[in-house]
């Protein structure tokens, strides 16, 4: 199809560049998170992203500063790829009021006006309702945005999901769908909890367009957000991604992960979206030595001027705690 | 809008509200289920698809959690939606939304974002609708930190709380009982916008104070008005918000009358009613002369036949006799 071609994602060497410094950057996050919770630095629950790095990064390049931007309680990537700064969203793992909300709602609920990051939701479905709102928002008020929902393969049996997509393409609302399949609902494999294992089928029961992509790699993730969002904000209506995936840690620091077997996770990691990438770019002649090295230098420093600005914030005075429950009074 | 000299009802007066919003504010929208082409469940909304089209007077699939939450979301987005459910026990199925999100965000956002969203619903007995359209389950959401809501009762609530709530930038509930609907008067030609954080005196008096709000409100001046042959003087206090109570005016006049009781068509057990008596208790108890009494609706689903519905509700006759025992007689 004729979009397809003029959608194609400029795949220039810096353009891979920044893809890979980007998925490295989620990488060593997260990893310095893991290592921080042992530390009892981070506490409460701790899903990280490792694994699906590629989703976030990839489907974000089609998105644009007007887009909303939904997430679920496993969205330390989305933030970063995002562009929510990286001691900001430190500093709310930690608690601190520095944080990106504040320190209220840590690593599950990360939450940013200026990127027009609505929040980490860590009710599964509890995001697509309000997906389909800022979308409709968009359209009401003639802007151009659309509002970009991701979501796991487990919030595909609640009822959100389904009302949602009837919803959005009843209303032919701007919504991309992204759902993150990495196969397991905390420990419920996908075809233990529904009849049809296929989501992105699904999507055809509300007249949704729907793709299958693979979402190990980074770059056919971009080409399909670039090209479903192209037809989205070409009055199209909704349409969903189906990105399969897998995540290579457990689904929280409490999953002792009963329910997969060591084998397949040592075999899903070799399909690694990083490793995948900078091997094929080395393969082509994109990526030099000592390319790698230097943005994990990058990224290292980053990484500990993110911890020391987290360390070095505050917590919020208990005197404090009511505030924002309710608009000050006097704000209408 | 109204002229002041025509008699109108309660559902028209509403009707008038939500018209002026949708004139007054290009980000006021209606949605809802029927609430478009069959003019609303309870023909609050009829004619307004005509005069304000599809895309201000939306109708919904049967998805309560899903139009529920795009209200939600369309707040976040900027706009003033107006979500209309039809029933208070078919916003259970929205409950998650509005207890996890529409609650939760201002506050978990560290303040970065507001949800100016106004869901109205109907509450309620006395239709013969069976227990699961009549119930009173307001009590509930009262307990939500992040909510507000309100109750109006006369046609001047009806017609001015709700540009109050849309001009509130957090969530507002309003609770339409439906016995109220029908119930007509004049609306006075001075009636102006009102405050949507107090309670109210309704009837004043001194030797009890009877606290109701809603739809059992007229009973309850009803009541007031037989003790008061009697030559009791009951002081009527209307709630109005459920949320954030006004712990003021209703404990001005308790520490008045010094005898109090509650009149709540929720039931009893972990209540409204419950709250207002422990808030009695805590700040006016050494003013108090009696216990604190409760009318309120039996513990029973609501039934069908037209006496047990009866029997189950709150009734003039039960508060008249509770506000006796109060007083000793």
């Amino acid at each position: 199809m004729s979009e397809a071609d003029t959608a194609k994602p400029p795949l220039s060497c810096e353009h891979l560049l920044g893809l890979l410094a980007e998925m490295v950057r989620i990488r060593r996050f997260e990893e310095k998170c893991a290592e921080l919770y042992q530390q009892e630095k981070i506490r409460g629950f701790l899903h990280l992203y490792i694994g699906e790095e590629a989703i976030a990064v990839g489907s974000m390049q089609a998105l644009t500063p007007a887009d909303a931007i939904v997430a679920t309680y496993r969205e330390h990537g989305h933030a970063l790829a995002r562009g929510v700064p990286m001691d900001r969203v430190m500093a709310e793992m930690y608690g601190k009021t520095e944080g990106c909300s504040r320190g209220r709602g840590g690593s599950m609920h990360l939450f940013d006006a200026a990127t027009g990051f609505y929040g980490g939701n860590a009710i599964v479905g509890g995001g697509l309702p309000l997906a389909v709102g800022l979308a409709l928002a968009e359209k009401m008020q003639q802007r151009a945005g659309i509002a970009a929902c991701f979501f796991g393969e487990g919030a595909v049996a609640e009822g959100e999901f389904h009302e949602s997509l009837n919803l959005a393409e009843l209303w032919r609302l701007p919504v991309l769908f992204v759902c993150e399949n990495n196969l397991y609902a905390m420990g419920t494999r996908l075809e233990r909890s529904e009849s049809q294992p296929d989501i992105h089928i699904k999507a055809q029961s509300y007249n949704v367009p729907a793709e299958v992509v693979d979402g190990m790699d980074v770059v056919a993730v971009e080409a399909a957000a670039q090209r479903v969002c192209a037809a989205i904000r070409a009055g199209g209506g909704p349409a969903l991604l189906e990105c399969r995936t897998y995540r290579f840690r457990a689904h929280s620091m409490f999953d002792p992960q009963l329910y997969r077997e060591r084998a397949e996770v040592e075999e899903w990691k070799h399909r690694d979206p990083i490793d995948r990438l900078d091997a094929w770019m080395h393969q082509t002649g994109i990526l030099h030595d000592g390319d790698l090295a230097a943005i994990e230098a990058q990224v290292a420093t980053e990484i500990a001027q993110s911890v020391a600005f987290a360390e070095c914030g505050h917590w919020e005075p208990v005197a404090e705690m009511a505030r924002d429950v309710y608009a000050a009074e006097g704000a209408q | 809008m109204t002229d002041g000299t025509r008699e109108i009802t309660y559902r028209e007066a509403i009707r008038d509200a939500i018209r002026e919003a949708l004139l007054t504010d290009p980000r006021v929208f209606l949605m809802g289920e029927d609430v478009g082409r069959y003019g609303g469940c309870y023909a609050v909304t009829k004619g307004l698809l005509d005069e304000f089209g599809p895309d201000r007077i939306r109708d919904t699939p049967l998805s309560e959690s899903a139009f529920v939450g795009a209200g939600i979301g369309a707040a976040l987005g900027g706009m003033r939606p107006i979500v209309e459910i039809m029933t208070v026990n078919f916003s259970l199925l929205a409950l998650d939304q509005i207890v996890n999100n529409a609650a939760t965000i201002r506050h978990m956002s560290g303040g970065q974002f507001e949800v100016p969203l106004v869901i109205r619903m109907a509450t309620g007995a006395g239709r013969q609708l069976a227990a699961q359209h009549s119930h009173s389950l307001e009590g509930w959401y009262a307990h939500i930190p992040g909510l507000k809501l309100v109750t109006p009762a006369t046609l001047e609530d009806a017609r001015f709380m709700l540009a109050a709530a849309l001009a509130d930038p957090n969530p507002v509930l309003i609770f339409e009982h439906v016995m109220l609907y029908n119930r007509s008067g004049v609306l006075s030609a001075d009636a102006e916008p009102v405050d949507i954080r107090r309670a109210i005196v309704r009837r004043p008096g001194k030797h009890v104070t009877l606290v109701t709000y809603g739809g059992t409100l007229f009973k309850t001046l009803d009541a007031a008005e037989t003790l008061a042959k009697e030559g009791v003087e009951a002081e009527v206090v209307d709630l109005r918000v459920l949320r954030p109570l006004d712990g003021e005016t209703l404990l001005a006049s308790v520490r008045k009358t010094r005898r109090a009781v509650i009149v709540d068509e929720g039931w009893r057990s972990g209540s409204l009613s419950a709250e207002i008596s422990a808030r009695i208790m805590e700040a006016a108890f050494w003013d108090l002369d009696a216990p604190v009494g409760r009318v309120c609706s039996a513990e029973v689903p609501i039934p069908y036949p037209h006496h047990l519905e009866e029997a189950a509700l709150p009734q003039p006759a039960a508060i008249v006799a509770a506000a006796k025992a109060a007083l000793g007689a």
